[in-house]
């Protein structure tokens, strides 16, 4: 397995927001993580790369124990994060928020250039001199994302990737996410839309408050319409 | 006309350490959001070291080396100082850090005595730059010529080093957004200990290359920490261009100023930098704060009020306190009257702090109004004790009505500028209008009347005050007005949304605690029979900031604690050694580090364990800090 969470529980202050989560991805797998707003999505991710303080259970990436480690050498074992909010360096130009992402390349994971990113997202590429402050909302998140891929992570967690943006914009997402996966690069997306998920995503994970509810493949969840209509908002 | 000229080239040769230490300090705080209050502290250090360097190395390498070598050393303290004590305390509130650096300039200003002496030292002469060029029958030092070429190529170094390096990159993205960089993969301990050593490694370098102009001696740290503050507010935190053009425009109004306006050449500065504040708060090449931090009052528990069993507690405790003429003699009395009255002093800044969220840096403006305020209605109106005593507070009042007016307009660290910048406004009138203040002799002579005069009568005087001013500040605490207070604290525009006037709230509380400083100021003068420029001057607004974090921001009362805590330790320190800086300093810093939440703080936090012992699963309660970030 790539990675395998178990029993994570984690808290904000005095709130219990994740209850036992456990989910595993493969080797070049697309996973998907299902649910509502404030079901536990983002908090899961911020979880396993070590952005929530107080939390519990075991994480392990690559047959390695990360759940202790702090979040820059989690990141550094190839274990990539694309927040939810983008968070990109409004103060930096295209290329200097790239510059913040460049690591190293490993051995067992696609190294991605600059060329190769701009290649994957034309947008960028002819804005490489523009502050990230001053790009539109599809942009930042395809910069948020060529970012996360210029520390060559072997696993890429994409929190909601499809938010607030236009139905063109997320069709290039939904490329640029199958190019990742032809190219090696395992990936869990946290997705509230069901048919964006449905386009590139070999199996799902349901959550809600904070518990994983079901797991399977799409088509077993497409079997199951009522854990469907029960657990996600059409 | 030559005369001017060489009078600029002077401004822009001050401008140029100026410019150093300002542009370190403002790095420091873009990505470690520390206030570094011991970056004056670097500064002197780096002058004291640079000057035994280059006593000992001859030549011109040897003084140019020496020079550097000291920046260097200097660095090196500084990465040992960030890693040992400050990487400890990134996670606690802002003021946290403040108060760690504050002490370790305390220890430094023993140190550099203990080992350099208490005498000003006068250095080498730069070579190669001892001489003079004649301008139109002017004298200037080319050692001048020198730092005013420095300023714009240090500056051009530092743009390079952000601009075109990755390690200046991953400074700006982190002065943005530090968990973001660290997501990427990148390590925040070493950024951040680059960052510092590197900003140490320029207020060191300032202070070494001051030593051809000027003595080094042990009080050059608070005079440039101050000015230092002034430049990296006008000229924006966090921004190098704004810190050059800011220590240009200061350097210039002080060379200047004493020309054209000497009678206040000393709030000149601080006039341009209220003014900027107030016009443009973020500074002249600033960016507006997105977010304000949270910064003191989230708190796990919720304040509540006394339980009878506390109150009784509380009123023992009292009582306890009123039969110390009993047994004590009067130099006890007057030690117990001045931490009565500097409990007021501080309870008045805790109440704007805790429960206002509002940290001044300028309280003793206020504290010192109230003493002016007696002093001149005893001695110039003559009126009687009691009268003075009812009247004198009503200046501190007026004075943070005015000031408030315009602090509360900002917030965070741009309004404890702005107080700092109010309370040395205030301090250079009481220095310079000598007709009216006495200036540096200050007014002598204010006496009690007789029915106070006696230690006793007075201590009781001064407790019963001081009793009095803390029930009232808790019960507003706890009033409608304290709701809507901690209300505009917790979420400025949450509040505005459900109809609270935080600006007039905010200006309220400023206004009750100027007010109650100005009683214990009041007092003050009476104890001392005597007011000077120093009474409000910025130790002492130090001190009010060290005994409210002391006591601990998160609570209702702690300031009261604190005071007593703080001010009987600094009296007994004082009477027992000549290091008591040094033995302060270090309380200060070792309080930080092993009781971030001050000392009433962790007496609660005790409490609270102790309630929650028997279901496990507490581990939340002891990381409350953490989930406040």
């Amino acid at each position: 397995m790539k990675l395998t969470v178990q029993d994570l529980n984690s808290h904000y202050g005095p709130a219990h927001i994740l209850f036992d989560v456990g989910f595993e991805v493969g080797e070049g797998e697309v996973v998907a993580l299902l649910g509502r707003n404030g079901a536990g999505k983002s908090t899961t991710f911020r979880s396993i790369v070590g952005l929530v303080a107080q939390r519990s259970g075991r994480i392990t990436f690559e047959g390695k124990d990360v759940s202790a480690k702090p979040t820059h050498e989690i990141v550094r074992e190839g274990l990539g994060y694309v927040p939810e909010e983008r968070r990109i360096f409004t103060d930096l130009t295209v290329e200097e928020n790239l510059e913040v992402g460049r690591q190293p390349r490993r051995p067992n994971a696609p190294h991605w250039t600059r060329e190769k990113l701009f290649a994957l997202f034309p947008n960028l590429g002819e804005m490489k001199n523009r502050p990230g402050g001053r790009m539109s909302g599809g942009e930042q998140q395809m910069l948020t994302i060529a970012r996360t891929l210029m520390g060559n992570p072997s696993l890429v967690l994409l929190d909601e990737p499809s938010e607030g943006l236009s139905p063109k914009i997320v069709e290039q997402m939904v490329d640029a996410i199958l190019t990742m996966k032809k190219e090696g690069v395992s990936i869990v997306v946290s997705e509230q839309n069901l048919h964006f998920a449905r386009l590139i995503s070999d199996r799902a994970y349901i959550i809600e408050r904070g518990r994983i509810c079901f797991g399977g493949t799409m088509a077993e969840l497409d079997a199951r319409p009522d854990i469907r209509d029960a657990h996600l908002s059409l | 006309m030559a005369f001017y000229v060489v009078q600029f080239l002077t401004g822009l040769a001050s401008a140029a350490s100026l410019f150093l230490v300002a542009s370190g300090l403002s790095i420091i705080f873009g990505v470690t959001r520390i206030v570094n209050f011991a970056h004056g502290a670097f500064y002197m250090i780096g002058a004291y070291i640079a000057f035994s360097l280059t006593e000992r190395l001859s030549g011109a390498f040897g003084f140019w080396g020496g020079i550097l070598l000291a920046a260097l050393a200097v660095a090196v303290i500084g990465v040992i100082v960030e890693m040992v004590l400050l990487r400890r305390i990134y996670h606690a509130p802002e003021l946290f850090q403040l108060l760690a650096t504050f002490g370790l300039t305390l220890m430094v200003e023993d140190l550099v005595v203990l080992i350099w002496g208490p005498d000003d030292l006068v250095g080498r002469r730069a070579p190669g730059f001892r001489g003079a060029i004649d301008f139109f029958g002017q004298n200037v030092p080319t050692y001048d010529l020198f730092l005013i070429v420095l300023g714009p190529v240090v500056l051009g170094i530092l743009w390079l080093l952000f601009q075109r390096t990755r390690w200046g990159v991953l400074v700006r993205a982190a002065t943005q957004d530090r968990d973001m960089v660290a997501a990427l993969g990148v390590n925040q301990k070493w950024l951040f200990t680059s960052v510092f050593a590197v900003g140490v490694f320029l207020a060191a370098l300032g202070g070494a290359l001051q030593i051809p102009r000027d003595a080094v001696h042990h009080a050059m740290d608070l005079r440039i920490i101050v000015e230092v503050f002034v430049v990296v507010v006008i000229g924006g935190l966090g921004s190098i261009v704004g810190a050059f053009v800011a220590a240009v425009l200061v350097s210039e109004l002080n060379a200047f100023g004493i020309l054209i306006f000497p009678k206040i050449s000393i709030i000149l500065v601080f006039l341009v930098m209220a003014v900027v504040l107030i016009v443009r708060p973020w500074g002249l090449f600033g960016k507006p704060e997105a977010a304000a931090r949270k910064t003191p009052g989230l708190t796990v528990n919720p304040w509540r009020p006394l339980t009878s069993n506390e109150r009784l507690m509380a009123l023992a405790a009292l009582v306890v306190a009123a039969t110390l003429p009993l047994f004590a003699g009067n130099y006890l009395l007057t030690v117990g009257s001045e931490i009565a009255i500097f409990v007021i002093f501080a309870v008045s800044l805790h109440f704007l702090m805790s429960v206002g969220g509002l940290a001044s840096f300028g309280h003793a403006a206020y504290f010192g109004l109230g003493a002016y305020g007696i002093a001149f209605l005893a001695k110039m109106a003559g009126l009687p004790m009691i009268v003075c005593l009812l009247l004198g507070p009503l200046l501190g009042c007026m004075g943070a009505a005015v000031f408030g007016f315009f602090a509360v307009q900002l917030s965070g660290v741009y309004f404890a500028m702005l107080t700092l910048a109010f309370a040395q406004i205030v301090w250079s009138i009481a220095f310079q209008w000598v007709e009216v203040t006495g200036g540096d002799n200050g007014i002598l002579g204010l006496w009690p009347s007789s029915w106070a005069a006696s230690p006793s009568h007075f201590y009781w005087l001064a407790l019963g005050v001081a009793a009095l001013v803390t029930v009232a500040l808790r019960a507003m605490v706890f009033s409608p007005f304290g709701y809507a207070l901690r209300a505009t604290r917790d979420s400025l525009l949450r509040s505005e949304a459900i109809g609270i006037d935080a600006k007039r709230i905010q200006w309220t509380a400023f206004v009750i605690a100027g007010t109650t400083a100005g009683i214990g100021g009041a007092l003050f003068a009476y104890l001392k029979g005597s007011v000077f420029p120093d009474n409000l001057g910025i130790s002492l607004s130090v001190d009010a900031l060290v005994m409210v974090l002391l006591g601990g921001v998160e609570t209702v009362s702690g300031a009261v604690i604190g005071a007593i805590v703080y001010k009987a330790l600094n009296i007994w320190l004082v009477s027992q050694t000549d290091l008591s800086k040094l033995v302060l300093g270090g309380f200060i810093v070792l309080i930080v580090v092993v009781f971030p939440k001050g000392i009433v703080g962790m007496l609660e936090m005790l409490a609270q364990r102790r309630r929650k012992a028997s279901p496990p699963g507490s581990p939340l309660l002891a990381k409350p800090i953490e989930s406040a970030e």
